[in-house]
């Protein structure tokens, strides 16, 4: 196991059952803070299981998930939390939150954590830039003081309205969608709506970007600009990205750390080097006839 | 239901008369039994066959030349059809602007015309049954669009709420004597509360299930009104409620009445004016509210999670929460129409809350698009008024008879009209959604993005 210096989110002993099935078994790891992460693993591994963990979509049968909003999730600050049955604790270490407790809105409001689905999960109907308002929904309920005053027209929330205007505006710049904020998001290419998501997604102002494969259907011009935009988003906010990926050149082209599943069991933790040639790795995921996926002049590594 | 689409530029004639001969057959052997067909007593009351062939002669006729109008309209060129977004056409945008402002001038001056116009008795009617009736229809249905429409919530129930204001002014006002502007907020504050109390257990319900929990909650309001023999009179209702009176003035011929007070002559139709205006603001009320809301988080809220609840959740919106705000949002107002109900009839009782009540509203939202304030509008004008109208139409009974009423026909002619509405314009009458923000130009989105909702 990779030893991540300052943990973000600190996974221990997850474990998800369905009925009999047993999704993801006995599963540790950790996201540094500043790091892209990245969980592979062939089809029906357990990851977007996982993901769905993080988010709080399911709640895990067994384990613990740690997110130090700020500071890191220290070992010893965890298990005092965990002692105290609160969610959340301004702990010596950092600010942290017990994700197996708390509801799906709450981690998304709260602890910061924000993800994009597999099968993208677009407002279709709403136009882009209402996709974007959206989805900073929290700060602008408070500025219209919970729809209240804003009824009535008193506060401040047209200035709050059009920060988050601004706010948006910039992501529509840097994601090449600003001439057609005012389409709706159904109607955007593919790749396009990828984009969307994820710039939705950073509106929150997450401290963890969690990306359910965000490279699947997108051609491989479409691959290198999403790299490019993901690179970008760990440089200039503080956010974190974790993602699942089956496209091998956003993997190796930008993760810092990657963890690998089969059948919910983890089989590799490391850099993308040291799990590119883990032979575990290469028999049950990749696969032998596979191999040349793998190698970095195919891939482009770092 | 093969539609010749394939055939641009000419209409396949051949296939069109199959298909309407086909359908003419249907009809003729379905409705054979009950055309064609018919007991009645004689004399001596013995049971005789009668046979009307004509009748179901002229039933298959029509039959085959509606489906023969429908074939050659699904059968247009293409092109002729919207594409699915245009942004909007200068004279579309002037007609949108202009329709709302003219039709609200008509509607305040509408009680002036029709009275200088018609005279005090003549005018009633049409102020009372057409004006007040339709209004209160209007309201009901933007009430209702705030669940259906924004929310995209399936609510079955909502007269409950309706019945929640109107007994809550009924009971009030006749055992503690409060008058009509005290109850009016408490029916609302009530109707939100049932709301609230009715939203909690359904909130994880979705599509059919919560409709049909809706619809139970309806029922449970009207039967426990009809038990509850000591609380609500039971079939008997509440009579004899409080009169509505000009902020303290009331509407009658004594000294210290409204008549008296400006120096009118006294005249039944001030307080049915009053009424209309009253109904007219409280209308407009909920226009101003949902209007506002849908431009606040809670209103984006609302539309998002009718979009996708999954998004919304992952995006940190509280779904419990949005959705018990539209619950009870649309409930309060439908308190203030309820309680307005009490006031303007005077006596309420179970029978005026029945599931055909809330069938009506949902047809008004459904018919006039779902989420489109205008569109309500439309639909509650042309469904009310249309039944209302039913009932003026006394030359019908030269053709068909003294026997013939036309207002008997009202749910065949309001299904026949749904029916037609569904193939021509299924997304309702105004089927495109504004946006609530726009950057440089408004787009309408067209219908079919936008999403109806899954409870």
């Amino acid at each position: 196991m990779l030893s991540v210096s300052n943990p973000l989110l600190v996974v221990e002993h997850l474990t998800m059952r369905f009925g009999g099935l047993i999704a993801v078994n006995d599963l540790s790891f950790s996201v540094g803070r500043g790091d892209i992460t990245a969980l592979i693993g062939p089809n029906g591994a357990g990851k977007t299981t996982v993901f769905n963990c993080v988010t709080g979509f399911y709640k895990p049968t067994e384990g613990r998930l740690a997110l130090a909003r700020s500071g890191i999730a220290a070992a010893q600050d965890v298990a005092d939390l965990t002692q105290s049955g609160a969610q959340h604790k301004q702990m010596p270490s950092g600010d942290i939150y017990l994700l197996e407790r708390m509801p799906d809105f709450r981690i998304a409001h709260k602890a910061k954590v924000a993800r994009t689905f597999q099968n993208i999960r677009l407002f279709q109907g709403m136009t882009v830039l209402e996709n974007l308002i959206i989805a900073q929904h929290n700060p602008l309920m408070v500025a219209s003081g919970f729809s209240i005053l804003g009824v009535l027209g008193i506060g401040g929330y047209k200035a709050s309205e059009q920060q988050a205007v601004e706010k948006a505006k910039s992501w529509l710049e840097r994601i090449g969608l600003i001439d057609r904020a005012d389409d709706p998001a159904g109607e955007l290419p593919y790749g396009a709506q990828r984009r969307l998501e994820i710039a939705r997604a950073m509106c929150t102002d997450p401290v963890l970007l969690c990306l359910d494969e965000p490279a699947a259907g997108l051609n491989p011009k479409e691959s290198l600009e999403l790299n490019t935009l993901l690179r970008s988003i760990r440089a200039d906010h503080s956010t974190s990205v974790l993602l699942i990926e089956h496209d091998m050149s956003v993997v190796m082209g930008i993760s810092d750390h990657v963890v690998v599943l089969d059948y919910g069991t983890k089989i590799a933790d490391g850099t993308p080097s040291e799990v590119r040639n883990d032979p575990k790795v290469i028999a049950a995921y990749l696969g032998v006839d596979d191999g040349d996926e793998m190698n970095p002049a195919h891939g482009g590594a770092k | 239901m093969a539609t010749t689409n394939k055939n641009d530029d000419g209409f396949n004639w051949a296939f069109a008369l199959k298909e309407a001969a086909f359908a003419a057959i249907i009809t003729a052997g379905l409705s054979f039994p009950i055309l064609a067909l018919r007991t009645d007593m004689d004399i001596s009351n013995k049971l005789i066959l009668n046979q009307r062939w004509s009748w179901l002669i002229v039933a298959a006729v029509l039959v085959f030349v509606g489906r023969l109008a429908v074939l050659s309209y699904a059968a247009r060129p293409k092109s002729t059809r919207a594409a699915s977004t245009a942004p909007q056409s200068d004279s579309s945008k002037f007609i949108a602007k202009w329709i709302s402002a003219v039709g609200l001038l008509a509607l305040f001056l509408f009680p002036i015309v029709v009275t200088s116009a018609l005279g005090g008795q003549g005018a009633l009617k049409w102020i009372n049954n057409y004006g007040v009736q339709i209004m209160i229809y209007i309201m009901l249905g933007w009430g209702l669009n705030i669940v259906v429409g924004l929310a995209g919530l399936l609510d079955l129930g909502y007269v409950a709420f309706y019945a929640v204001g109107a007994y809550a002014y009924a009971l009030l006002s006749t055992h503690y004597g409060l008058s009509f502007w005290i109850c009016l907020p408490l029916a609302g504050i009530l109707a939100a509360t049932w709301g609230v109390i009715l939203g909690f257990p359904v909130l994880r319900l979705r599509g059919d299930y919560l409709a049909i929990v809706t619809l139970a909650f309806g029922e449970i309001i009207r039967i426990v009104l009809i038990n509850w023999v000591d609380f609500s009179g039971g079939y008997a209702g509440v009579s004899s409620i409080p009169r509505i009176t000009f902020f303290g003035l009331p509407f009658n011929d004594n000294v210290g009445s409204f008549s008296n007070f400006f120096g009118l002559t006294y005249s039944p139709i001030h307080r049915t004016i009053f009424l209309f205006y009253l109904i007219l603001c409280l209308a407009l009320l909920t226009n101003y509210v949902t209007m506002r809301l849908r431009r606040l988080p809670v209103g984006r809220a609302w539309e998002a999670l009718r979009e996708d609840e999954i998004a919304c959740r992952s995006l940190g919106i509280n779904t419990t929460s949005t959705k018990l705000t539209a619950f009870a949002l649309g409930a309060m107002f439908a308190g203030f129409a309820g309680s307005f109900f009490a006031v303007r009839q005077g006596f309420v009782s179970p029978e005026s809350f029945t599931f055909l009540e809330s069938a009506t509203i949902l047809a008004i939202v459904v018919l006039g698009g779902m989420g489109s304030q205008i569109g309500v509008a439309i639909a509650a004008v042309v469904l009310i008024g249309g039944t209302e109208l039913l009932r003026e139409l006394e030359w019908t009974k030269q053709i068909f008879g003294q026997d013939f009423d036309p207002a008997q026909y009202r749910s065949l002619i309001f299904g026949a009209a749904m029916v037609i509405m569904m193939i021509w314009k299924p997304r309702g009458i105004v089927s495109t959604r504004e946006p609530s923000i726009f950057l440089k130009e408004k787009k309408s989105v067209s219908g079919d993005l936008v999403a109806e909702g899954h409870g």
